[in-house]
Formats: structure tokens, sequence, C-alpha cells
């Protein structure tokens, strides 16, 4: 008889980066996210390093010159050289979406959790209020509050909070739902018959098994900043000395651009932007198939 | 559908709009802009009258829009006014009241957003449907796949893209305006075509940037349904496949989506409104913009508050409607 030799290495479990990548090849969308992602951190970053960000703003530069060796993105009307403007603003949209989704999840988890845990009054006020606010679009209320502001006090702080102040609905329905959902699970009362107490449930029970959801929210909250904040810029509610990439279409649009054939001024911060959305698209479809075991493709 | 649920969704309705109007009447008023006094600021600048005189006009002007009353009686005021339709004057136009220049915009508006809704709708679930139905061709069923790809991409960028390739380096369609400049609007047949050449590259933008989403939502859909009795009964009594597609499968799967219909008009409304002023459309996204570079605040919030008006029925009426449409739900 026979013994066929196993390398020991077959019985080791492989380590969790290992299976993460593993998962990545067959959620590809979550994959193509995190590439474009990385090359746009990269970008920025090396940018950020290597480029002197006062050519982004005006009268730094030879105005209106088509992309050539020098400034590979050419430079606008202004006189700003658009490389720089492209890495301050790409700089300046991250911050915006990182802060307003952070803070934005951060609300919805929060208010998701006391809404759907403790239920009751409290909950129906939260479910209501958000059921008020779903019809009207956000976008409007956001032009009547940056509308409002005076112009100089438009920075890309108060973009943030404008952005925040009306999307912490959909992470709250979301993480709402899967709480109720959690609640009624056995490891939940079993937890409850041990006598744990509920902020010992919440955070040692019921948080660690929503954290795919809460990632999940986090990107869908930090698109939506991106989205939301760029719209504004577009129309002219930005902070206007600030090359974000809205504000740069904007101005690129009033300046009449493609009639005058500065064809570069434009198209630049638009791709940055589609490239910005689709990974962060991409990368939210993904998490949701990965937290959702149901649509998870198996293997 | 009872009486009950009827009276429930117009309750639902009317909290609604206060709500929104609510919104708009407080946030400016926190803020520390004073509309009335920077229009005529900027009138005295540009001159006219003394400085002296500024301060007795400004007084009578907020006397004459009731800014002298108390902040409740204001806010009465306001709310009656919104009951009656009345949604203020322009201070940049004026004597033009905000219904006006809505009067004129909306039919520029109308004209765009029902025509690109519509199709988005109708081309967005076809194909998804058919991506999800595994008896349609491979090459059929991947077409949906790079509107699922470049779903995040918001119509308005799109845009930049049409007008870079289609308009300016083909110069196949025009780049901007309502119709050709120097053409004085009539009835005529040359008019109509003229106005359609330049709605084709806003239209295409807004198509696209939405057929996305409900790709998506229909392929879910389509999914779940493949599943169904029904279905496999309809294969079983040897129906053809394009019958079963079409009266089983894709008007079950279509009629849940209506409902998100209603929810997709929000998105639709505000992405046309900023493909309107990227393309120097005259519809309602215009006046708004220009009310924004204006300064003129009684607009941007009258133009603000009838969109929401606007939207909020148009949910409250499908939702009312979608029992006639689908029978499963009739009581």
């Amino acid at each position: 008889m026979t013994t066929t030799m196993i390398s020991q290495q077959e019985f080791l479990q492989p380590s969790r980066v290992i299976l993460f990548f593993r998962y990545l090849r067959r959620n590809p969308g979550l994959f193509i996210g995190f590439f474009i992602l990385i090359g746009l951190i990269l970008f920025t970053v090396i940018g950020v390093l290597t480029i002197d960000s006062s050519d982004a703003y005006p009268l730094s530069v030879k105005p209106k010159q088509p992309p050539s060796l020098e400034y590979p993105f050419g430079t606008d009307f202004y006189g700003r050289d658009l490389l720089a403007a492209m890495v301050v603003g790409m700089w300046q949209t991250a911050l915006i979406g990182v802060l307003a989704g952070a803070l934005g999840t951060f609300i919805g988890v929060a208010l998701g959790f006391i809404s759907a845990y403790f239920g009751g009054r409290l909950d129906n006020t939260i479910k209501g209020v958000c059921q008020i606010l779903q019809p009207i679009p956000v976008f409007l209320i956001q032009v009547v509050i940056a509308g409002s502001l005076d112009k100089r006090d438009v920075t890309i702080y108060t973009m943030a909070l404008i952005v925040v102040l009306l999307a912490w609905m959909w992470p709250t329905l979301v993480i709402r739902s899967q709480v109720l959902s959690m609640k009624e699970r056995q490891f939940v009362s079993v937890a409850k018959l041990s006598g744990m107490g509920d902020l010992e449930i919440i955070f040692a029970e019921i948080l660690p098994n929503l954290l795919p959801f809460i990632a999940a929210s986090f990107v869908w909250s930090v698109f939506s900043a991106v989205f939301t904040s760029f719209y504004l810029a577009v129309v002219g509610l930005g902070p206007l000395r600030e090359p974000l990439l809205g504000n740069t279409i904007w101005a690129a649009q009033s300046q009449g651009a493609f009639f005058n054939g500065w064809w570069w001024w434009p198209l630049f911060p638009a791709i940055a932007m589609v490239l910005i959305l689709t990974s962060l698209a991409l990368i939210n479809m993904g998490l949701d198939e990965l937290a959702n075991p149901r649509v998870r493709r198996m293997e | 559908m009872s009486i009950r649920k009827i009276i429930e969704r117009l309750l639902f309705l009317v909290v609604v709009i206060w709500t929104a109007s609510t919104i708009t009447f407080f946030i400016p008023r926190i803020s520390s802009r004073n509309p009335i006094r920077e229009r005529f600021g900027q009138l005295a600048r540009t001159g006219g009258f003394s400085p002296d005189d500024l301060e007795i006009i400004i007084e009578s002007y907020n006397q004459k829009f009731g800014l002298d009353k108390p902040l409740w009686e204001q806010y009465a005021d306001y709310i009656g006014s919104i009951a009656r339709l009345d949604l203020g004057v322009s201070l940049y136009q004026y004597p033009k009241t905000v219904s006006e220049l809505i009067q004129e915009a909306i039919p520029w508006t109308l004209g765009l957003l029902v025509v690109t809704t519509i199709l988005s709708f109708i081309i967005g679930n076809v194909l998804g449907a058919v991506a999800a139905w595994p008896r349609a061709p491979r090459w059929l069923r991947s077409i949906a796949t790079p509107f699922i790809l470049f779903m995040g991409v918001p119509p308005v960028l799109l845009a930049v893209f049409l007008l870079f390739f289609v308009a300016f380096r083909l110069k196949a369609l025009p780049l901007g305006g309502a119709y050709s400049i120097g053409v004085v609007p009539n009835q005529s047949l040359k008019f109509y075509l003229d106005v359609l050449r330049h709605q084709l590259l806003p239209a295409l933008a807004l198509i696209f940037g939405t057929v996305g989403g409900w790709v998506l939502s229909m392929r879910g859909m389509g999914v779940t349904i493949q599943g169904e009795d029904y279905v496999l009964f309809a294969e079983h009594k040897g129906l053809s496949g394009f019958t079963i597609f079409r009266d089983y499968y894709l008007r079950n799967a279509l009629l849940p989506q209506v409902t998100g219909f209603a929810l997709a008009l929000g998105n639709m409304v505000t992405s046309g409104i900023v493909i309107e002023q990227l393309f120097g459309l005259p519809g309602i996204g215009t006046v708004l913009y220009n009310a924004i570079k204006a300064n003129d605040y009684l607009v941007i919030y009258g133009v603000v508050l009838f969109i929401t008006i606007a939207i909020a029925t148009l949910m409250v009426l499908v939702e009312l409607l979608y029992p006639l449409i689908d029978p499963r739900i009739r009581e």
C-alpha cells in the first residue's frame, strides 16, 4: 500500500490577505474598482509631493496653452497649470469625500442602531423623518443651503458639511434593516440570556457582523458626497477659488471652452471624475456582493 | 384601494410639501445674507441714488415684503402663499413673478425630461431583462455589461465627452444653445428640426447616464422571476421563447420597476438641471442657474420648492395609480 505524501503546506489555511486576493479574482468589479482607486491615489500623492501646488491658482503660468511636454494637461484661461489644478482638485475631492463619507456613515450607523435596537417611538420618528425627506431632491436643498452662504464662507470643509447634512438617510435605513434582522438571530438571544448588557451586545456581537455593510455604506457615502459636491461645483456653488474638479469644468463651460477651442480644459477633469466615480461605484457594488451572501458568487 | 389609504397618501404629500417649504423658509433666514440690501447696494454702486436713500428704500421694501413683521407671522404668510401656489417675485427681474419665470421655462425642461426619462426606462429595463434571460444569445446579454460598469458616471460628465467627440471633433451637432444663433423662434418645421438637433446631445447624455441603474435593478428582478412556477408552466405549455419573455417574464418583472420610476425622477431632474446649464438650454435649470449667479434668492427658493412639489406629487400619484396596473396588489 502506498501512501501519498501531502506536503505540509496544503494543510495550512491560507492567510487572510491571500483569501482576500482570491476573492477579488471572483469579484472582478471589486478588483477593477480597487485597481483604478490605487492608480488615482498614486497620481494624487506623487503629484502633491512633486508639483508646486501654487501653479493650481490663477496667474501662475502662461494662459490658454494646449497640452505639451511642459504642461501635460495644458493651461487654462486664467493661467492655471491644469496638471497642478488636477492634483490639488483630486486631493480636495478626496478630502470632501472621505470627511463627508465618514461623518455620514457614522451618523447613519448610530441612528440605524438606535432606531432598530431600541425600536418603539424612537424608531417610528427616525423612520418617519427619513420617509418624509426621501421625496425631496437632496441636491436642491443643498443648492438652497450653498446659495444662502456668503461666497467667502464656502470652503472645502463647508462643502463637506453641506453634502453630509442630507446624506445620512440611506446609511441609516440600510443599517437599520440589517440590525433588525440580526437582532432576531440566535447568537443575539444567547448573548441576552447570558446576561450581556445592551451596549456589550451592540459592540461585541452585532457590530463586528455588520462591518461589511458598514464598509459598503461608507463607500456609498463617499460616492454620493463626491457626486453631489461635484454637481454643486458644476453649477457654480463650489468654493470658487479652489481648483475642485467640478469648479474647473464650471469655469471652462462659462468661458465657452469648446467654442474657443480649448478642448483640454474641461476634458481632463471630466476623465478624472469618471475614474473616481466609476471606481467607487464598482467597489460599492463589489462590497455589496461580499456583504450579502445571497448574491455572492460561489465557486 | 381603500379611501383611507388615499387620504393617508395625500396627507403624506401635504407633510412633504410643508417640510420642504419650511426648509426653504428657514435656511435663508439663518444665513447672514440680506437679499434686498445686496440687490439695492448693487444698484446704488452702479449709480442712481445716494446711500442715504438706500436705507429708506430698503426699509420700504422690507415693509412691502413683510420682512419687518415678527418671524412667526412671516412664516404663516409664507405657508399661506405657498398654499395659494404663489411663489413670490424675482428680485432681479422685478416685477416678474417666479411663477412667470417657471412658466416660460417649463416647456423646455418637460420636453427634454419626459422623453429621456421614458426612453431610459424602456432601454434600461429591456437590456436588464435580456441580461438575466438565460435563453438570450450571449452577445445580446453582454450589451448590458458596459452600462453597469459605467453606472457611476453622471450624465453631466457624459455630456462633456459627447460635446468633445460629437460636437467639437466631428462637428456633427451644435455645441450648445436651444436653437441656432440668429434664428427667431417660429412655428415652422425647420425651426422644430433645428431645436431637435440641439436637444440631441443633452438627451443622449441623460439617457445613457441613467440607463445603468435600470439595467442593474431589472437584472436582479429578472433573476428572481425566472424561478417562478408560472414561467416553468409557460415553458411546458410549449409557448415560444419570445412570448414567454414578453408576457410572462418582462411584464411581471417590469411592474415593481414602476415604483422605482417615481424614485428615479428626483435624480433625473437633478441631472437635467445641471445638463441644461451645461448646454445653455432655456429651461428650469437655467432659470435656477441664473438666479444663483445673480443672487436672486426668491427665485432660487421658488424654483426649488416648485420642483420638490412636482416630484413629490408625481411620486404619490404613481403610488396611488400602481394598483391599477398591477392586479396582484389590488385588494
